[in-house]
């Protein structure tokens, strides 16, 4: 059996059990998908995913778990919405891939695109200590963090130039409240 | 307005207004203030959660979306400029209305009960209900002659538990063709502008934003009016083309209408100044 847009697929992998977890999470039911792929005609990402959305949504109601989580798609997706609302079938194909990564990340799957995931962390980390995003920080962190100090040094200079970086945060008085939601 | 009462608004700024687009924001309370539309600011707010506690961790999302609903005021409605901010706090009400367990957690969280007659709008709601024709009699007015480009990104695209309630497609068009804008015909208006994607993976959000900026141009737009501080920077910081249309929040054009004289202090903040164009204009 072959996935639209993807590689053939081996059914003894079928894990229902993924599926129904998927479907529970998302809130949506992904077994109605007719495989229309106006998802991913409107996609704006979809040249630069493993799998377009139309085919997570096929791995999903095959409860193909490994292929499921380890795609680049549910970390390419921004979650712009395009795909849920051209939906003919009302599926709310970006709440899959929101359900999709969060089980990645809880199942320690790999993850295809370190580089998104660790700019993730970076700005929940500035949310834990400020309470609010401090974009330089979160930058300067990231680039840290992946080794690349030096590409868009000149967009960094640039921003820094035209006062877009503060040098200090913006801070939430009562952190405490933030911190202790980062703590469970 | 002299002879009515400004309508009170908690305002919710958000990361980017309140530090990268700090034109954006300035300029909103500015034109608001014209406008009759008085923002108060959620005192101590935090992050809405944003993109990435939403994409990884959702309890998260909602937790700190959920701290500045407590934070909002009884009796007045919670304004956001940041089409993003406006959906993560609306995504966390809408969990709020309809599951007891979130409700349940609220209260063990923040020691009250949810409100829920509490009302969240983004600026265009109170912005399509105010009347701008007479704000501009009263406060005199610039005509604004430029063709523009309306960008509303990916902000007219609720998921969809939250697709009931009006939307506000064509506001831009309208709102500013009162003010002597001409709207283009083009077809990135609700493109998405790659948003967090312009970090880790620049090579994806380049060519989107050069085809945007590059639509805009074929299409005869002198410049690109967007709605939101995210595709506003994106636009901006990943523009490769040699002459790229100059890009105005919302809210600076309509300030600029009224007469503001804070514009040079905005606009020399821009990646992609706009001034030589205005100058043509005669416009500053």
């Amino acid at each position: 059996m072959t996935i639209p847009g993807g590689s053939t697929i081996r059914l003894g992998n079928i894990d229902l059990k993924f599926s129904r977890e998927i479907k529970r999470i998302a809130g949506t039911d992904f077994h109605t998908c007719l495989q229309c792929r106006s998802c991913s005609s409107g996609c704006p990402f979809s040249d630069y995913m493993d799998y377009m959305p139309n085919g997570v949504m096929r791995l999903v109601q095959l409860g193909l778990k490994t292929e499921a989580l380890g795609c680049n798609t549910i970390w390419i997706c921004v979650g712009c919405h395009t795909c849920s609302i051209q939906c003919p079938m009302a599926i709310d194909i970006a709440a899959v891939m929101d359900s999709l990564r969060e089980t990645a990340l809880a199942e320690h799957a790999d993850v295809p695109e370190p580089d998104i995931l660790n700019f993730h962390r970076e700005v929940l980390n500035s949310i834990e200590r400020y309470g609010r995003t401090h974009k330089l920080e979160i930058m300067l962190r990231y680039k840290l963090k992946t080794f690349d100090l030096l590409s868009d040094l000149n967009v960094g200079v640039r921003m820094l130039a035209k006062r877009k970086l503060d040098l200090t945060p913006s801070r939430v008085e009562g952190i405490g409240d933030v911190k202790r939601l980062f703590q469970e | 307005m002299p002879d009515k009462e400004p309508l009170d608004f908690s305002y919710f700024p958000g990361c980017s207004l309140a530090t990268t687009a700090k034109e954006n924001n300035q300029s909103l309370i500015e034109c608001c203030r014209k406008l009759g539309i008085n923002l108060i600011e959620l005192p101590d707010w935090n992050c809405c959660g944003s993109s990435s506690a939403h994409g990884i961790n959702q309890r998260l999302a909602f937790d700190l979306a959920s701290r500045n609903l407590a934070l909002a005021p009884p009796g007045r409605p919670l304004v956001a400029a940041c089409p993003s901010c406006t959906l993560k706090l609306k995504h966390a009400q809408h969990r709020l209305h309809h599951d007891a367990s979130a409700r349940d957690r609220y209260r063990q969280l923040w020691g009250r009960p949810f409100d829920p007659d509490l009302r969240i709008r983004h600026f265009f709601g109170p912005l399509a209900e105010a009347d701008l024709g007479r704000a501009l009699s009263v406060n005199g007015h610039v005509r604004i002659d430029l063709a523009f480009a309306p960008y509303y990104g990916c902000m007219l695209n609720r998921p969809y538990e939250l697709r009931a309630g009006t939307n506000y497609y064509g506001i831009l068009e309208k709102t500013l063709a009162g003010i002597g804008l001409r709207p283009v015909h083009w077809g990135y208006g609700s493109q998405c502008c790659g948003t967090f994607l312009t970090v880790a993976r620049p090579d994806i959000v380049t060519p989107k934003v050069n085809a945007i900026m590059q639509g805009a141009a074929e299409s005869g737009a002198e410049c690109i009016v967007t709605a939101c501080a995210m595709c506003h920077m994106n636009l901006e910081v990943r523009c490769t083309l040699k002459q790229p249309v100059p890009i105005f929040h919302f809210s600076e054009i309509l300030s600029l209408a009224f007469g503001t004289p804070n514009h040079n202090e905005w606009f020399s903040r821009h990646l992609i100044d706009p001034r030589p164009l205005l100058k043509s204009k005669g416009l500053c």
